[in-house]
């Protein structure tokens, strides 16, 4: 249902596959209160015709809560690297142009390939070891303030707009990203955690390591979910330094 | 079978919880997912995880949480599981500590509690505002650790399609999907675990996260598993109704004053703080003095279904109703409910501080799932089910933050149970190939047809059609006659569905060829909903039937098992008596 006849425009940069070429697509939309920019592609799906009337297909893209707390749907909007389900379109110049996150393999459309952050979260071991699930009573105590430092990092939802717009994150440096770093704080802060401390500041050394950081600060205006990100990483770089001192004297 | 290789379907809490058993215990796990699963809908859950730890000396004890659990689910329940479960959720708590999530603590660094619905016991531990995010993560990261030892084997962006059965209906594997390559292949295991949720989408819009189709519970139900208790649906009272999906609103804003009206007049179009207090309709104080607008749930709901589409009076016509904070001031409001207010204005866009919200009931949560016996086995030998894809926890009502430790709890029985019963099964004989040729080759066909299929059908708009008449009757107020009508309805979207026509017809990454293939299954599934709400001629728990308006224990205290019937093409409904044996159902009346 149009409502006073107000429409919008969405240019979509498209690819069918990953190695075919990209082009644009331009789509009129009845405006609708409250619209974002997933529900504008959930309206193109119901009516796949371009702007100029010819007929087209749905568009390929990742979401999931609709709420900004998955992590699927992160893109290009209006050129800046963000969430599509909590972009409003009256919030948007026009036309609102969608492009894929320019980093990662694009898969189709607006789907890109983002597992190199799960792959380094593996690297990274970020995860509390635990003898076993069996019980053992409860965990170590901790106080409100331990809760308040930790739970910022822990909302981090690997949605890796950090990396999009971080300078240093591209093919000739490796570098793992913020996010990353942001993880290996928050485990070497639990006091379980820490038992795996040194791996994980091993693993952020070398090649595509912390050093390649230049503090630009992109990432921490990206973030989504307001992560500490610059804190956490000077946090780990002084954790790394020592760490490499120690290293030179234990080796 | 020295390490059994099983295959758990689905990334959830449940789903992990399944997975971490059995490679904590030495066997192999194919875990399936269709989004990368630290992206399950599970991240949705704010409020927290039930566990009567009783740590804040309120005499809190697992008796009276499997109590509390029984009666908010008016005793439609199997006793002993739900017992089982409220024994167990302290040590579960414990272990979720133990692997780091944040929960909130107490000034001694113990962990808080606070109170939900349907209890007097502070019973529910939190992580802020993001407990199911937090519960997800942890167990995210204890798979990880297990991906990284190679127990365990991810197929992420993989779509579970059916079961693989053997001429004896025993389940010998699965048949999925790859939604880049669209590949179809089938995977061997000797036990499958399914984990894949809620099916919010059957009703268009809900809560629920995009892919909670229950896509994967229909396909087992076509394959004869039986299906419990689908017409017991719950339905939220306040949530924000989106252009793509209802997000929820809390609770809190009506425990801290806020006023539900609508204009008195059909149409009004005038901005709501221009509108006279006496035009204005605060119905839940009218009808209920002496709760207002804090009545349980399900009455809140019921109220503003009928409001809206009884009277007629939805703001502009729409099915929405005013959740009015504008006469608390702004400091009080920001102190107490700044978290849940910033929701409202990151995706409506509006100051709840200044302009009425926009609220509405929103399908939630499914209590019905495939049906399970006591030790989480469907009807299918070999394949077990956990989380909210099955039946057997809430009865005919969930209480607030019992999910999210019925998954967990759920995932810890099903995946110890599948890898013993890995272990007794003899191998399976060569003829066995021939079950994973003719799957692999039933579901291409399948395939190949939707692909060919030529015709004027939009897959989107009958998925639309399906939901907005499920939305209106199969919901908080269920008459005969208009689930009769609805079930009719389903029939014709099943024939329309037949004359589909895919714009996309690229066999790499075709989400809309998914979606389409998932629809057919949600059609089916919607008729068991709306079938066994024809059936059930009483009200119990969240089913309403103003014909019927008591709940009637001689003829429905029972379990509603559905079944399919291929040459029928449609549900059949069997009852099973309820195991009350250890409380004697008594009227719930809060
Ligand atoms: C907004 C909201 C708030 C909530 N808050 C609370 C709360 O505070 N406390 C509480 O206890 N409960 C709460 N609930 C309910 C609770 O969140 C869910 O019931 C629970 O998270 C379900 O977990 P699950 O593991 O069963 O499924 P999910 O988390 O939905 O996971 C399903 C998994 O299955 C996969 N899958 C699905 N289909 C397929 C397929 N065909 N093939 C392969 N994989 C598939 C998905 O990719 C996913 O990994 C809330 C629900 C909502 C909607
Ligand atoms: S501070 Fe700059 S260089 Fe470092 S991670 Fe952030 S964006 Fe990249
Ligand atoms: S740190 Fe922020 S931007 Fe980076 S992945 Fe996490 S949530 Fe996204
Ligand atoms: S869809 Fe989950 S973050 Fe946007």
């Amino acid at each position: 249902m149009a409502q006073n006849g107000k429409t919008v425009i969405i240019k979509v940069k498209r690819q069918a596959s990953p190695d075919s070429n990209p082009y644009w697509e331009e789509f009129s939309l009845p405006w609708k209160p409250g619209m974002n920019v997933i529900s504008a592609m959930m309206d193109i799906a119901a009516n796949p015709v371009t702007r100029e009337g010819k007929p087209s297909r749905p568009i390929t893209y990742d979401s999931n809560c609709l709420e900004e707390v998955c992590g699927s749907c992160a893109m290009r909007i209006n050129g800046r690297a963000r969430m599509a389900c909590s972009a409003l379109i009256d919030n948007l110049n026009q036309p609102v142009t969608l492009e894929p996150l320019s980093k990662f393999p694009v898969i189709r459309d607006l789907a890109v390939d983002r597992s190199v952050l799960f792959e380094n979260l593996k690297r990274a071991k970020a995860w509390v070891p635990i003898d076993g699930t069996y019980d053992l009573g409860p965990g170590p105590r901790q106080t409100p303030r331990q809760q308040e430092q930790a739970y910022p990092l822990s909302r981090c939802i690997s949605c890796c707009c950090c990396m999009e717009v971080c300078p240093q994150f591209n093919d000739k440096t490796n570098f793992v990203g913020a996010a990353t770093i942001a993880q290996v704080r928050l485990f070497n802060t639990h006091p379980t955690g820490a038992a795996l401390k040194e791996d994980r500041l091993h693993a952020l050394m070398g090649d595509g390591g912390i050093q390649e950081c230049g503090y630009a600060q992109n990432c921490v205006e990206a973030c989504p979910k307001d992560i500490p990100l610059t804190d956490a990483i000077s946090e780990v770089s002084g954790q790394v330094m020592k760490q490499a001192i120690k290293d030179i004297f234990t080796r | 079978m020295a390490n059994p290789k099983i295959v758990v379907v689905g990334g959830g809490l449940a789903g992990l919880s399944a997975t971490i058993k059995i490679a904590e215990g030495g066997g192999n796990v194919d875990l399936f997912s269709v989004v990368p699963v630290k992206r399950s809908h599970s991240v949705c859950a704010q409020g927290g995880i039930n566990a009567a730890k009783n740590l804040k000396g309120e005499g809190d004890s697992t008796w009276q949480h499997f109590d509390d659990t029984i009666y908010g689910g008016d005793f439609l329940a199997n006793q002993p599981p739900v017992k089982d479960m409220c024994e167990a959720a302290p040590a579960i708590i414990d272990l979720l500590d133990r692997m780091g999530v944040p929960f909130n603590r107490t000034p001694e660094g113990l962990l808080d509690f606070r109170r939900f619905g349907g209890t007097l016991y502070h019973r529910t531990a939190f992580a802020g505002a993001t407990t199911g995010q937090q519960l997800l993560y942890a167990l995210d990261e204890q798979v990880r650790r297990y991906e990284s030892e190679g127990r365990v084997n991810k197929f992420e962006t993989w779509e579970f399609l059916s079961a693989v059965l053997d001429a004896q209906g025993v389940c010998r594997g699965i048949c999925a999907l790859d939604l880049r390559s669209m590949e179809v292949r089938t995977f061997p295991a000797d036990a499958v675990i399914i984990a894949t949720g809620g099916i919010g989408a059957i009703f268009g819009k809900s809560t629920n996260s995009v892919v909670c189709t229950g896509s994967a519970q229909s396909a087992l139900y076509q394959q004869g598993a039986y299906y419990a208790n689908g017409e017991f649906i719950q339905v939220h009272p306040t949530s924000i109704p989106g252009d793509d999906k209802l997000r929820l609103m809390s609770e809190s804003a009506r425990g801290e004053g806020g006023r539900v009206w609508v204009p008195k007049t059909a149409g009004d179009k005038r901005d709501p703080k221009s509108i006279p207090e006496s035009e204005r309709w605060y119905f839940l104080e009218e009808w209920y003095p002496k709760y207002g607008n804090l009545v349980p749930r399900d009455v809140a709901t019921r109220a503003i279904h009928k409001v809206v589409y009884e009277h007629g009076l939805g703001i502009d016509g729409q099915p929405m109703v005013y959740l009015d904070l504008t006469h608390i001031d702004r400091a009080t409001l920001d102190r107490k409910l700044e978290g849940i207010l910033e929701i409202y204005e990151k995706f409506v866009g509006d100051d709840p501080r200044d302009t009425p919200m926009k609220i509405f009931p929103g399908m939630h949560y499914t209590m019905g799932g495939l049906w399970v016996d006591f030790k989480q086995s469907t009807s299918i030998p070999g394949i077990f089910a956990c989380g909210e894809c099955e039946y057997s926890y809430h009865g005919a009502n969930r209480l607030g933050a019992n999910s999210l430790v019925s998954c967990i709890y759920g995932g810890f029985v099903s995946g110890p149970q599948a890898v013993s019963y890995a272990k007794n099964q003899t191998k399976s004989d060569t003829s066995v190939n021939g079950a994973f040729d003719s799957e692999r080759k039933r579901q291409q066909e399948i395939n190949a047809r939707l692909m060919s299929s030529e015709g004027s059908e939009n897959p989107f708009r009958i998925w639309r059609e399906l939901g907005e008449i499920m939305t209106k009757d199969v919901t908080v107020i269920r008459y005969n006659a208009a689930l009769a009508k609805t079930d009719e309805k389903i029939v014709e979207l099943l024939e329309r569905y037949q004359h589909i026509n895919l714009s996309d017809k690229e066999m790499w990454a075709n989400t809309s060829f998914v979606f389409t293939r998932q629809l057919y299954n949600m059609l089916q599934l919607a008729r068991v909903i709306a079938q066994g709400a024809a059936l059930r001629n009483e009200s119990r728990g969240a089913h309403y039937k103003p014909e019927f308006p008591e709940r009637d224990d001689a003829n429905f205290l029972k379990t509603t098992k559905a079944y399919f019937a291929p040459d029928a093409d449609e549900p059949r409904f069997e009852f099973e008596p309820v195991d009350t044996s250890l409380i004697k159902p008594r009227p719930r009346k809060y």
